[in-house]
């Protein structure tokens, strides 16, 4: 049983192929990275899987459920979780409230108008500790616009990770950060345990390529290759498209 | 905390104290017509501050309720099945509002509740065998909870201030739970609420409910005061003065719409009386408040006061000694 299985997913803006028969089959603890050149169709895909978008045609399957025409919304409780590329966080607030919202969407009780949120000493427990994993619970109390890009970026991953994902999708989580960010958010994807799926998308293939287990290149919407590290890299078509050579 | 608690109840017996203060029954009312549409302001303000959804035809909410308590007493029902029918009626109006805007957010949903307004209020003037038209309807009698008269200004006042504070107290309690915090989240990244499994669409659906049943409340109590309700309670002007309330005072503060809610009301009914143009006034007042406190009265009030006490500890010496300035 894979833990996500996409099938000849095709998505049109207009006349603008986005994604081509896209098919990619993820194994469960497996580490994927998505890459490609700009306008390839890698968030588009992503928004598919995620179901922001729907497809015009083709299959998303999770742990072999059809999950095709789910809400959005309901594959979050299916134990999906994602990262944004433009950082997408609730800037009025601070990160352990940031935090809390994660962890309170999954759960029952975001319907209750009558208790006080902040009261909550199980879920305050629980947000401290996400951002303990990324090393955020000693600023938890910081108003979200007074941190740095980098935090934002791990607070991305720290609200992802809290809803305790099957399947993590990461959409460029180095992008904009300096070379010390990456070395932190590289150790922090490096110890999330293998329970955890992670599809990622990234640009940055020095950080991202040694965390692949395999790695899928698409190209104008469509997968051209798809192997383990070195068969992708080795490939010629990878430095024909990918690589410019 | 403490000092908060004192001041809540400072402003409580504040509130009390008014018909005692000001023994003039025509103050005392203007009293109750400021607390009336401070509930009205509140529910308004339920959507505009803490939902981001602004709403130009909640005026028709308050006047279907308002309607539906003149009619029914007009029928001939007792007061009791007229207050709660009306409160039913107007849920029901508010769902129907919801369903129809909440398609949409920013400019089309303004523009939706604009149209659904205009529609009630043409219904209150045109549709006369149930609304009288432009004559309005009366109402004779006010009800006698649990047989307290409220004939008096005294006593009208203080079963609307009991009302009034129930419906702070139910919009600080929601502002804190977890389904307010989901409605801010809603307002501010409502695609990243999405993807953490939030409906959207749903919990918008009861912030409206909620505002739709403190905007029922205020125009029943309205009907009452009254005694007398006809079309331009519906127009767009009161939708676009409950608006003005909200933001001047402050939207998505709990004071805001309160402070607004006075200031309105004593521009419309005390300046009034003392400068002809006052409605004039009420306009060079959105100005200055737009110019110089675009947040609102109350946080921009809050904004002041603490670059005042931050410049006055900064003109007094340090007191450290042995550190370097």
């Amino acid at each position: 049983m894979s833990a996500l299985a996409v099938t000849a997913l095709s998505k049109s803006f207009g006349g603008l192929r986005v994604n081509t028969n896209v098919s990619l089959t993820v194994e469960p603890g497996e580490r994927r990275l998505i890459i490609g050149p700009n306008g390839a169709g890698k968030t588009t895909l992503f928004n598919l899987i995620t179901g922001e978008l729907r497809p015009d045609s083709g299959a998303i399957r999770l742990f072999d459920r059809d999950i095709t025409r789910v809400a959005s919304r309901k594959r979050a409780h299916l134990g999906m979780a994602r990262t944004y590329q433009i950082i997408t966080l609730f800037p009025r607030d601070t990160i352990l409230r940031n935090a809390m919202l994660a962890l309170l969407g999954l759960s029952p009780m975001r319907w209750n108008p009558l208790v006080a949120l902040h009261r909550q000493s199980h879920l305050l427990d629980a947000a401290r500790a996400a951002l303990r994993r990324v090393g955020l619970d000693r600023i938890a109390d910081r108003p979200l616009a007074q941190t740095s890009y980098g935090e934002k970026r791990r607070v991305e991953i720290a609200m992802a990770l809290a809803q305790n994902p099957k399947v993590l999708l990461l959409d460029e989580p180095f992008a904009g950060l300096s070379i010390d960010e990456r070395r932190d958010v590289r150790e922090l994807l490096v110890a999330i345990p293998r329970d955890v799926t992670i599809v990622m998308i990234e640009h940055d293939m020095d950080t991202a390529l040694d965390l692949a287990d395999r790695i899928t290149l698409l190209h104008f919407g469509e997968v051209i290759v798809e192997g383990t590290r070195a068969e992708v890299v080795a490939d010629p078509r990878t430095r024909e498209v990918y690589l410019g050579e | 905390m403490i000092g908060r608690r004192i001041a809540i109840a400072v402003a409580i017996l504040a509130l009390i104290a008014v018909p005692y203060a000001i023994t003039e029954a025509y103050y005392v009312n203007i009293a109750s017509q400021i607390l009336l549409y401070a509930i009205f302001a509140l529910g308004l303000n339920v959507l505009v501050g803490y939902a981001g959804l602004v709403s130009l035809g909640h005026a028709g909410l308050f006047g279907v309720a308002s309607y539906a308590v003149a009619s029914l007493l007009a029928a001939g029902f007792g007061h009791s099945v007229a207050i709660l029918s009306a409160l039913a009626i107007g849920l029901v109006f508010t769902a129907g509002f919801a369903a129809l805007s909440l398609r949409a957010t920013g400019i089309g949903f303004i523009m939706i509740t604009l149209a659904l307004g205009e529609i009630l209020w043409g219904l209150a003037y045109r549709w006369i065998s149930l609304t009288n038209g432009d004559n309005g309807v009366n109402v004779s009698t006010r009800p006698m909870p649990f047989g307290i008269a409220l004939t008096s200004a005294s006593a009208f006042y203080d079963t609307t201030l009991v009302i009034f504070l129930a419906a702070v107290a139910a919009v600080a309690i929601f502002v804190r739970s977890p389904f307010g915090a989901a409605l801010a989240g809603a307002r501010d990244q409502p695609r990243r609420m999405n993807a953490l499994g939030y409906h959207v669409w749903m919990i918008r659906f009861g912030a409206f409910m909620f505002s739709g049943l403190l905007t029922a409340v205020a125009g029943i109590l309205f009907v009452y005061y009254n005694q007398f309700i006809s079309p331009q309670t519906l127009a767009l002007t009161a939708s676009a003065e409950a608006l003005l309330m909200v933001i001047s005072g402050g939207a998505g503060t709990l004071l805001g719409p309160i402070v607004g809610a006075g200031l309105v009301v004593i521009m419309k009914n005390v300046v009034s009386a003392y400068i002809v143009r006052w409605n004039f006034m009420l306009g060079a007042i959105f100005v200055a408040i737009v110019v110089f406190m675009p947040e609102g009265l109350v946080p921009g009030a809050a904004r002041l006061f603490r670059t005042a006490v931050r410049a006055m500890s900064r003109a007094k010496p340090a007191p450290a000694a042995g550190r370097k300035p």
